[in-house]
């Protein structure tokens, strides 16, 4: 009997955890609350499949644990019940994976109007770049990173002279614009990571790899690494600041160019050495 | 519905093959340390795999102190956690449960359970066992290698795997951890090897594959499996042993390591990922598969009652083991693969989710209308379907590729692999130690520690891995030596994550309970018999216990029907053993 109570108990308990308890997602800041909602689906049929099968099994135990005289029944197979099992199982499996796919589908179909953000992992700093007044990145390379130009931007690339370079510093991103981020790793596995945005993608040295989303409320959030990265891996942390437009566009107005950058290590090479400072 | 075949009762001339070439021990040595028993060589696995899993224990205390705990404990430092966490998880996965799972209990139980004498080729098993050994001693040796071990985590994936940020990078760790898996592969083909023949061509007259009892359906298909696989995990760790030790690039692509340009260029970590994960998801099965094979029979055995729908499980078994080997990038899902490789992976993952449900439906089916004894290894199977179907069931939210991407890399991922593969499969184990002990020593372990050590055990362990769940659906990611100030984490998580340390120790203090009652129950405990359990499958009807080398005495057994004639009505008791002949008495045939 202790079985069957206990038993009885652990599914209730696990459903009234579920509902009751302070932990759940932190509120959403991007266009991704269709991934929240193919979690609730989930859920609601995981967790009714959860508890029918430990109440069944409670029920069984309770009716059929043995008791002086009792015998169990003879039924090596019952195709009836058996089909009848595997058909409402594939449904319910089919009910989860149609709206899964249909959405992973808008995850990685990137609307044409999406503006380009590179974000670049090192051991353990976030870097990013935006495009300049020429609306696209230039080229970059590994190969090409030296202590004056920590992001290997190719330097006879036209493109990359007026590309925004933030080293170490805040992300910002203007609300309601679909933004494609551009992911670059110089070392390591990283990954790009930010609660509220629910997307996160690995940024692997050699290839570049890519999410997007539109922000969806302004505010600050954590940048955290998701892939182990070494021992630094939990420090690795960075901001993203969700903006109004006009904050946006003030904020882009103070960021330094990767030639105004160039211009100022070579007329002042400490600041070069602070960069390359910053970069290990 | 119940297919009959005539004279399926009547009894059959004994088979005239008698003791086979066996190698006979001559000596104390050649009997208990170099033996070509496979019954020996089952306990040496086994008792050198516990052995190291409970150095795997011991680091699970320790990185929950750290988790539980943050700053409290000077000697765990950065370095120290990711060591703990990368040798806990390679352990856990490789040296403890392949190892027990198929070395142990496939020693011990497919001879004796096919009605062979021994396995076929019992030299090469012996040295299945020493080179395994020689894997376990090389994986412990880098404990005390200059550095330490690795802490790359246990996927070990490259380029931080060999970098000098990662501890064991740059030193010894890294190339102890590739060399022991090389070796460890090396031993265990030879042991696989031998398990799939002995199944093949090893079974007594009259044991048709439609007759095997599904413990041996399990361990034969995950040995397939492991066979297929494992070379997939050999060639990536010589791959990056090379690029380690010679310089090469196969998964190194150009690097700037700390600002300083590294020789690398052209390589592929990605590719590792593939290669790691085309083993590494067969490899799930693998534990399950001999776990899914031994439940099934626990259940069965303790509930009276023919397992439910045999052909069903047998052919979910194969299923599943086939699937296995094509939804390996799951796991990669937010890796940077082609994005439209989420489409077919996310399909095929949810498509092994009906003959896995399938599964569990026979198996409470089992239990409906039984005569259910609640006997420890019924208890620890009905631990084992808990814990299944929740870690099974969250499955599906990682699995759907969308759903994975918020999940992914954070607690959650961790909660659902330990409640999956990790609880649920030593659930089992214990239910079988429990369950078989009594054939390998003559006596029964003891009742009141088992109930303790079962209650503490299943109850603590999902009061561990139930609430982890939400500590990832929070957002907190995995591998984090210290979570730190993060703004979206209430003060809340870090009480639960105490909460979760504190159960972690006490379900590992259970498990000291267990090897007590292990050790005392060989000499002090209640003599068990040749049949304790009134069981049906062939191990149960040898003629001394423990058996003696050779299984079988003079005559090999004639096997005479199914493994689950339980509770057959009109049967003298409620079991006839495989090898009984039942003259005038129709039952379930299940081969026709």
């Amino acid at each position: 009997m202790a079985v069957v109570v206990i038993l009885v108990l652990l599914a209730a308990g696990s459903v009234l955890f579920h509902l009751l308890s302070p932990w759940w997602w932190t509120p959403i800041a991007s266009n991704w609350n269709y991934i929240d909602n193919t979690i609730i689906i989930t859920f609601w049929i995981t967790g009714i499949a959860f508890t029918a099968v430990v109440l069944f099994m409670a029920y069984c135990v309770l009716r059929f644990r043995h008791r002086p005289g009792t015998t169990a029944a003879y039924e090596p197979e019952n195709k009836k019940l058996e089909g009848w099992l595997a058909t409402s199982t594939t449904l319910g499996v089919a009910a989860m994976l149609a709206p899964g796919l249909f959405v992973w589908n808008q995850f990685i179909t990137v609307p044409q109007d999406a503006t380009e953000v590179e974000v670049i992992g090192q051991q353990w700093l976030w870097s990013f770049r935006l495009p300049g007044a020429d609306g696209r990145l230039g080229t970059s390379e590994t190969r090409d990173i030296t202590p004056e130009n920590t992001l290997g931007l190719n330097r006879n690339d036209a493109a990359s002279l007026d590309d925004l370079i933030i080293e170490g510093g805040e992300l910002h991103l203007p609300i309601g614009k679909p933004v494609k981020m551009l992911l670059r790793s110089v070392d390591v596995l990283h990954d790009f990571y930010v609660p509220e945005f629910r997307a996160k993608m690995d940024m692997v040295p050699g290839m570049v790899t890519y999410f997007w989303l539109t922000p969806t409320r302004t505010g600050t959030f954590e940048i955290l690494c998701a892939e182990l990265c070494g021992v630094g891996h939990p420090q690795m942390r960075g901001t993203v600041v969700v903006d109004t437009e006009e904050d946006y566009q003030a904020w882009l107005a103070e960021q330094q160019s990767f030639s105004q950058l160039s211009a100022s290590s070579e007329a002042n090479p400490a600041a070069t050495s602070i960069a390359a400072a910053a970069a290990q | 519905m119940v297919d009959v075949r005539s004279g399926i009762g009547e009894a059959l001339p004994p088979p005239e093959v008698e003791d086979v070439e066996l190698y006979h021990p001559h000596s104390w040595w050649t009997k208990y340390v170099f033996s070509q028993d496979a019954k020996i060589i089952a306990i040496q696995y086994a008792t050198t795999a516990i052995a190291i899993g409970m150095v795997a224990l011991v680091l699970s205390w320790l990185m929950r102190l750290q988790l539980g705990f943050p700053g409290t404990f000077d000697f765990i430092d950065a370095d120290a956690y990711y060591q703990f966490i990368t040798m806990h998880g390679m352990i856990m996965v490789i040296y403890l449960l392949t190892a027990l799972f198929l070395g142990g209990f496939g020693n011990y139980l497919i001879p004796l359970m096919v009605g062979a004498r021994d396995m076929v080729f019992p030299y090469a098993n012996m040295l299945s066992y020493w080179i395994y050994l020689l894997a376990v001693l090389v994986l412990v040796a880098s404990f005390f290698a200059p550095g330490g071990p690795t802490g790359a985590g246990w996927t070990l994936y490259p380029p931080q795997a060999v970098l000098s940020g990662t501890p064991g990078g740059k030193d010894w760790g890294i190339i102890l951890m590739l060399a022991s898996l090389i070796i460890f592969i090396i031993g265990f083909t030879m042991g696989g090897l031998n398990y799939v023949v002995t199944v093949l061509q090893g079974r007594a007259r009259g044991m048709t594959l439609m007759r095997l009892p599904l413990t041996v359906w399990g361990i034969f298909t995950a040995t397939v499996m492991a066979l297929l696989a494992f070379p997939a995990l050999f060639v990536a760790c010589v791959m990056m042993l090379f690029d380690r030790l010679l310089g090469t690039s196969f998964f190194m692509p150009a690097i700037v390591e700390m600002g300083e340009q590294l020789q690398h260029g052209g390589g592929s970590p990605i590719l590792f990922q593939h290669l790691f994960w085309f083993f590494g998801h067969p490899e799930v099965y693998i534990v399950a598969l001999p776990a899914f094979g031994i439940v099934s029979d626990l259940i069965s055995t303790h509930a009276r009652k023919n397992i439910f729908g045999y052909r069903m499980m047998v052919w979910a078994i194969v299923i599943i083991g086939g699937l296995s080997f094509i939804v390996w990038a799951h796991h990669m899902y937010v890796s940077g693969m082609n994005p439209y490789f989420g489409f077919f992976f996310a399909t095929t993952t949810l498509i092994i989710a009906v003959p896995t449900a399938i599964k569990v439906y026979n198996w409470v089916l089992t239990l409906w209308r039984g005569n259910i004894h609640l006997t420890l290894p019924m208890l620890f199977a009905l631990g084992f379907i808990v814990t299944f179907v929740n870690g099974g069931l969250t499955g599906l939210f990682l699995g759907n590729v969308v759903v994975d991407v918020p999940l992914s890399d954070t607690m959650f991922v961790v909660a659902h692999f330990h409640m999956v593969m990790g609880v649920a499969p030593i659930m089992v184990i214990f239910g079988a130690i429990y369950h078989w002990y009594p054939k390998m020593t003559g006596r029964m372990l003891n009742e009141a520690l088992g109930q303790i050590h079962f209650w503490v055990t299943f109850l603590g362990a999902y009061l561990i891995f139930f609430p982890m769940h939400y500590v990832g659906l929070v957002g907190v990611p995995r591998r984090y030596y210290e979570l730190g100030e993060m703004a979206f984490v209430q003060d809340s998580v870090h009480s639960l994550n105490a909460f979760i340390s504190v159960m972690a120790l006490i379900v590992g203090a259970a498990q000291i309970v267990f090897l007590f009652n292990l050790a005392w129950s060989v000499r002090h405990g209640r003599d068990a018999g040749g049949n304790p359990w009134r069981a049906t499958t062939l191990e149960w009807q040898t003629p001394e216990t423990p058996p003696a080398h050779g299984n079988w005495g003079k005559e090999l057994p004639v096997v005479y029907r199914w493994a689950y004639d339980y509770s057959v009505p009109g049967a003298a008791e409620d079991f006839i053993p495989q090898n009984q002949p039942t003259p005038g008495l129709v039952t379930h045939e299940a081969s026709s």
